[in-house]
């Protein structure tokens, strides 16, 4: 049918030659990568190196200029993110994604947050409303899972007894992880997670790692990782892309990411001494006292 | 006080009415925050939906009338929400990214077109209906002043409450109204844990017509009469309901309706008729320079 790649077995998600232009800036260049199933694989890169602009075209945001975005369904088979709709990317290719400015809906209790996040389940449970206000069992049933499957999840990121904390008064931290429980109560085969760990202290970032362990060996799904903190990069990852100016620069295991040349130059610039301007340099050798 | 009394009684009835069309405007304003000003339309046309319904009964020889009201409430609701629906589809979808301008201009196109759609099919004279429920309880009849509540207004405001009381439900406790809650929270996130956010954005102007169309059922029944045009005064008097009650609150729009009704009920009673919409809306320019949020409405707090 298609390319070798993408039938039956290939991996999870494969990105081809994808690049986005905002008119004539070209944010990411012909950038390709894969990842699979219990798997973690980190989008890493210096800022404005267009790590969340691969997101917002894998999630639906945009639309990509040039390339091809293939899921491999577990379920569903081989679909083509980049021509659906945006709702049905978490609806129904089951990709689910987190931002790096929390996006929860701060009105609402923690439990309605991943509630909502079974929306579809519990419209066609209740027949549109109708059999829900009818007090139909059909209904009924459909919401105590949907309730078992938050509570399972408050469980898992320690939120339970915040259950009916209104999301927006949450502390940080509480509001991160609720965050991912929200995207893992759609029940995704592909979880994005876009700078999970930001604003983070030590200790919580070490949770944060365990939990996401946790969902790719528990649940056996595909995470993709946009992250600064290297301490989670790499200790969790398995496999890592870096980006510079919206290009692929190499990609790896952290072993081999860590000590590649072209990597500690886009990090740290180049190696050489820059001249200071030397009313710079001035300033450098009289403080203002 | 046996006056006083009846013009609660008389603006009670009114404020519910109101209070039905005000639902439609701050549910849509609280999702994509446009003003629908062609809402008023919608009422109107539930109006008219109902009146043809009532003859065509009369015609197919249904006479006894609380099977009558019912099978009109039911078709007038249907169509009219049809109405809604393709208002929303055909007019302000296709904008809806568009400047805010836009939208609302789009919004009184749609209610001039709408207005002289009417009046192209249905004629511009006035139409009359008879009184379809007679009759009434009297109270304190001895006195000078016999009070009346009859049994249509009976009917109006225990309607009104059953269909708020539903809807109320419908809002809080149906995985619809969590979608619109979610929805009007943040319509770009809703559609990201795969709410069809176009879908609930129609159900939502479907609700709202139905609302609405229930109000054009009871303002026929109350006044007897229609024409083309009922539709502005009712739809501007309700929008001055939900900026009061604080646009984008439910609660708020039934307590702004009420409001409006009894102010429009004591002072056309204790002052001038004639002056009655000049005190509703001299609420609407009190309300917007002293408390632009509504009585219920939350203020926008930025987060820094």
């Amino acid at each position: 049918m298609t390319a070798p790649a993408h039938e039956q077995g290939g991996p999870l998600i494969s990105v081809e030659h994808l690049t986005m232009r905002f008119g004539g800036l070209v944010a990411i260049d012909d950038v390709s990568f894969s990842g699979d199933n219990s798997e973690i694989t980190a989008i890493i890169g210096p800022n404005g190196a267009g790590k969340t602009t691969v997101f917002n075209c894998l999630t639906g945001f945009y639309k990509p200029t040039v390339g091809r975005l293939t899921l491999n369904h577990p379920a569903k088979g081989e679909l083509l993110l980049e021509r659906m709709e945006g709702y049905q990317i978490p609806a129904h290719a089951d990709v689910a994604r987190t931002f790096q400015n929390i996006r929860l809906f701060p009105a609402m209790s923690v439990l309605e947050n991943l509630i909502l996040a079974q929306h579809n389940e519990l419209m066609r449970a209740s027949g549109f409303s109708v059999a829900g206000l009818l007090g139909m069992r059909r209904y009924h049933d459909a919401e105590q899972k949907a309730v078992e499957r938050a509570r399972y999840w408050l469980d898992r990121t320690g939120l339970t007894t915040r259950a009916d904390w209104d999301a927006g008064n949450l502390p940080y931290g509480d509001q991160r992880r609720l965050e991912i429980a929200r995207a893992m109560c759609i029940r995704p085969v592909l979880l994005c997670l876009d700078e999970p760990a930001a604003g983070l202290n030590p200790k919580e970032s070490a949770e944060l790692n365990e939990l996401l362990r946790y969902i790719r060996d528990e649940h056996q799904i595909g995470l993709l990782l946009i992250e600064h903190d290297m301490s989670v990069v790499m200790e969790i990852s398995d496999r890592i892309i870096v980006l510079d100016y919206g290009r692929k620069i190499a990609a790896g295991t952290p072993d081999e990411i860590k000590d590649n040349p072209d990597v500690i130059r886009a990090y740290l610039g180049e190696t050489e001494e820059e001249a200071l301007p030397e009313v710079v340099a001035q300033d450098l050798e009289h403080p203002v006292s | 006080m046996e006056y006083f009394i009846q013009q609660l009684i008389n603006g009670m009835t009114l404020g519910m009415i109101y209070g039905l069309i005000a639902i439609g405007y701050t549910m849509v304003y609280g999702i994509i925050g446009m003003i629908n000003f062609a809402h008023g339309e919608i009422f109107m046309i539930g109006a008219f939906v109902s009146i043809i319904t009532f003859l065509m009964l009369g015609i197919l020889g249904v006479g006894w009338m609380p099977l009558a009201v019912l099978i009109v409430m039911i078709v007038t609701m249907l169509l009219t929400s049809v109405y809604g629906w393709a208002l929303e589809r055909v007019a302000y979808r296709p904008l809806r990214n568009s400047p805010r301008l836009a939208a609302l201009i789009t919004a009184i196109g749609m209610s001039i077109f709408l207005q002289n759609y009417v009046q192209l099919l249905q004629g511009a004279r006035i139409k009359p209906l008879q009184p379809v429920i007679a009759g009434g309880f009297r109270f304190m009849q001895e006195s000078d002043f016999v009070v009346t509540l009859s049994y249509l207004q009976v009917f109006i405001i225990l309607l009104t409450l059953i269909l708020m009381a539903v809807f109320t439900l419908v809002i809080n406790k149906t995985a619809l109204g969590r979608a619109q809650r979610a929805c009007q929270q943040d319509l770009g996130m809703a559609a990201l844990i795969g709410i069809n956010v176009d879908r609930t954005i129609s159900l939502t102007f479907v609700l709202g017509a139905a609302m609405a169309a229930v109000a054009g059922l009871m303002f026929l029944m109350n006044y007897g009469v229609i024409d083309f045009y009922i539709g502005f005064l009712a739809g501007i008097k309700a929008f001055t309901a939900a900026v009061l009650g604080g646009i984008g609150s439910l609660p708020g729009a039934m307590l702004g309706g009420l409001l409006i009704g009894l102010i429009e009920g004591f002072w056309s009673a204790y002052f001038t008729v004639e002056y009655k919409d000049v005190a509703a809306f001299s609420i609407l320019v009190l309300v917007l320079i002293f408390r632009p949020t509504g009585l219920l409405g939350k203020p926008d707090i930025e987060k820094v």
